[in-house]
């Protein structure tokens, strides 16, 4: 079977963002970028599902401008088998991005997509669901087991409670969590053999899709900054300071 | 104006987060229905029937509902969206599941985990795990959004709002409910408690946490975790704070050999106060506690439990 993974090139994790002086958005320039790590943990699922037997095909594919080809090769490296990359410039809403994707599903006829849970730079969590909704296919989200079984894929999924297991029927979307696998490293001959797979880039434009904004950035600023308070020397200090002076206890 | 709020519930009880969307709902203004999906959910309903400022209260009992998988939720409260101008659900797991769905069948963006309302059509956002606060004006004419319970005083419960049979049935029959297995606590829930100790790294093992569980009873505190401690298997997934974990705001957060990576600040530091146990001065976890103690976490935590 084949799988598809989406996925997205953020700011690295350990970057700590600013805004811009405008307000207008964040700044990243000359900002470390790299795969959403979400993303990451999705490739690894896939290739561990194709090591398994189970998987015969993995397709990457990632929609942004030309530089999210290196997160792409980064997914060849990990043992991705070939990756699109569909072209824009624009921002485009998590909605948008999933009809582009919903294109790909039809084209490819995956039967799962892995996705990560999130994005870390905008936080939304929302491209998967909207892409199972717009595929009719069932979903397993924040997974951290996934299982599949015949014609069904059983999903462990973290939920606020604790854990929860759905059965799927196939083709199903899966949105990985973090204790779902831990990545491999990309070798160094596999790096340079990601090199000559294939990579194939499609215009935005192509798939006949509106991909006008849904939604006006007004401005961005910067949290409220917390200032460093004060160091105590005992415990008993701690708590007098706790009762008396923030009487949260 | 009209605004279908989305209950979060176990068909027994209503969850405290409901109350907190439905004071987002509150904030844009108009008529607010709820609705509650479930199966023999009628508890649920009749407590959501108190929640202040709601009028009417939608019903949909079938075993299609029972555990709310997000295949068959995302059909309901698509056939039930023409009525209304916003819908709105809490930014939990069950939410942010379903309503994304919502959003596509209803060919809009959802606008995921607001903390403020602006105007009816323009609400406000963490994003890059909080370090920047987007302002987002959606222009699409259905709205759906997630509410992130931090950002909202819960509303009262003293209302009685009329409650409505519906009859929809929505099974895709794609999807199956297998088992849950859900952590028993007497403790109270992460989000809702008024206190929270979390144990990091530096707990070094899970029976360790025993040392914040004596100190969680006598605050009264609920006791989460970093990724780390969870990831190490320490505890389990439930308990983990931050970006990616749960988001808390409670009077007074504990954290004990917790290091303060962004990712974990992300889900606490718009607690009222913070406190740090960390033997590590350079943590940056510092940067953000309103008192500190640099200290062997297994010193001071039995000094800690005896001075309360
Ligand atoms: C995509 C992504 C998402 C993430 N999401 C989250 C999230 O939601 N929540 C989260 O927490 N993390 C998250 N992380 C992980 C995060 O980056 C950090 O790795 C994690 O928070 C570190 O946990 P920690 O502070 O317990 O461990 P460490 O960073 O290892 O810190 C342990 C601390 O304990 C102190 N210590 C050790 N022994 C003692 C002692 N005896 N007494 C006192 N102090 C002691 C040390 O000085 C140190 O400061 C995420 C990471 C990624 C990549
Ligand atoms: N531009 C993109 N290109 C490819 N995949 C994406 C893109 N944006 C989001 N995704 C996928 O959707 C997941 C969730 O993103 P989000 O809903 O934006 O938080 C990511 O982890 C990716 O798998």
């Amino acid at each position: 079977m084949k799988v598809l993974v989406p996925i997205k090139r953020v700011i690295d994790y350990n970057v700590k963002v600013r805004v811009k002086p405008d307000n207008s958005n964040v700044d990243l320039t000359n900002v470390k970028m790299a795969i959403n790590p979400f993303c990451e943990i999705a490739v690894e699922e896939a290739v561990r599902l194709k090591e398994a037997g189970v998987a015969t095909e993995i397709i990457a594919v990632s929609i942004g401008s030309k530089s999210c080809q290196e997160q792409l090769r980064t997914a060849l490296a990990l043992g991705a088998d070939r990756a699109i990359q569909i072209d824009t410039e624009l921002t485009l809403d998590s909605i948008n991005i999933a009809k582009l994707l919903q294109k790909v599903v039809d084209e490819e006829q995956p039967q799962i997509v892995l996705l990560g849970k999130q994005a870390i730079d905008s936080d939304n969590n929302q491209t998967g669901q909207m892409l199972g909704a717009l595929t009719s296919m069932p979903q397993g989200t924040f997974a951290s087991i996934v299982k599949v079984e015949g014609d069904k894929v059983n999903v462990t999924r973290e939920v606020d409670g604790g854990l929860q297991t759905v059965a799927l029927n196939l083709p199903a979307i899966i949105t990985t969590d973090l204790r779902l696998n831990e990545p491999r490293y990309a070798s160094l001959p596999n790096i340079m053999k990601a090199k000559r797979k294939p990579l194939v880039v499609k215009a935005a434009e192509e798939f006949g899709i509106d991909l006008s904004p849904r939604s006006n950035l007004v401005k961005v600023t910067p949290p409220a900054v917390r200032e460093a308070g004060v160091i105590v020397e005992t415990i008993e200090e701690l708590v007098e300071k706790l009762r008396n002076e923030a009487k949260v206890i | 104006m009209a605004i279908l709020v989305i209950a979060e519930h176990d068909n027994l009880s209503l969850k405290a987060d409901t109350l907190k969307t439905v004071a987002a709902a509150v904030a844009i203004g108009g008529d607010i229905n709820v609705l509650v999906a479930g199966s023999n959910c009628d508890a649920a309903a009749q407590e959501a029937a108190k929640a202040a400022g709601v009028s009417k209260v939608l019903v949909a009992d079938n075993s299609a509902f029972e555990h709310q998988l997000a295949e068959n939720m995302g059909l309901l409260v698509t056939e039930l969206a023409g009525d209304y101008s916003h819908i709105l659900a809490s930014a939990t797991t069950t939410g942010k599941n379903f309503m994304p769905r919502v959003a596509a069948l209803l060919d809009v963006a959802q606008i995921s985990e607001i903390i403020a309302v602006e105007s009816t059509d323009t609400f406000v956002r963490p994003i890059y795990a909080g370090n920047a606060i987007a302002t987002v004006q959606s222009l699409d004419a259905t709205k759906v959004i997630t509410v992130r319970s931090t950002g909202f005083d819960a509303v009262a419960t003293d209302g009685s709002a009329e409650v409505v049979a519906l009859s929809n049935v929505t099974d895709a029959g794609t999807s199956a409910f297998v088992n849950a297995e859900l952590t028993v606590s007497e403790r109270p829930d992460l989000g809702a408690a008024s206190v929270v100790i979390s144990g990091g790294r530096g707990m070094q093992n899970g029976e360790n946490f025993k040392l914040l569980e004596g100190i969680a009873d006598k605050l009264g505190a609920a006791i989460g975790a970093s990724r780390a401690a969870v990831d190490a298997g320490f505890v389990p997934n439930d308990m983990q704070v931050g970006q990616t974990g749960k988001i808390v705001a409670p009077d007074l957060y504990i954290a004990v050999g917790i290091s303060g990576a962004i990712q974990h600040l992300a889900g606490m530091k718009d607690s009222k106060v913070i406190v740090a146990i960390n033997k590590d001065a350079e943590a940056p976890i510092f940067q953000v506690a309103d008192y500190g103690i640099v200290a062997d976490l297994f010193d001071v935590l039995p000094e800690l439990e005896a001075a309360l």
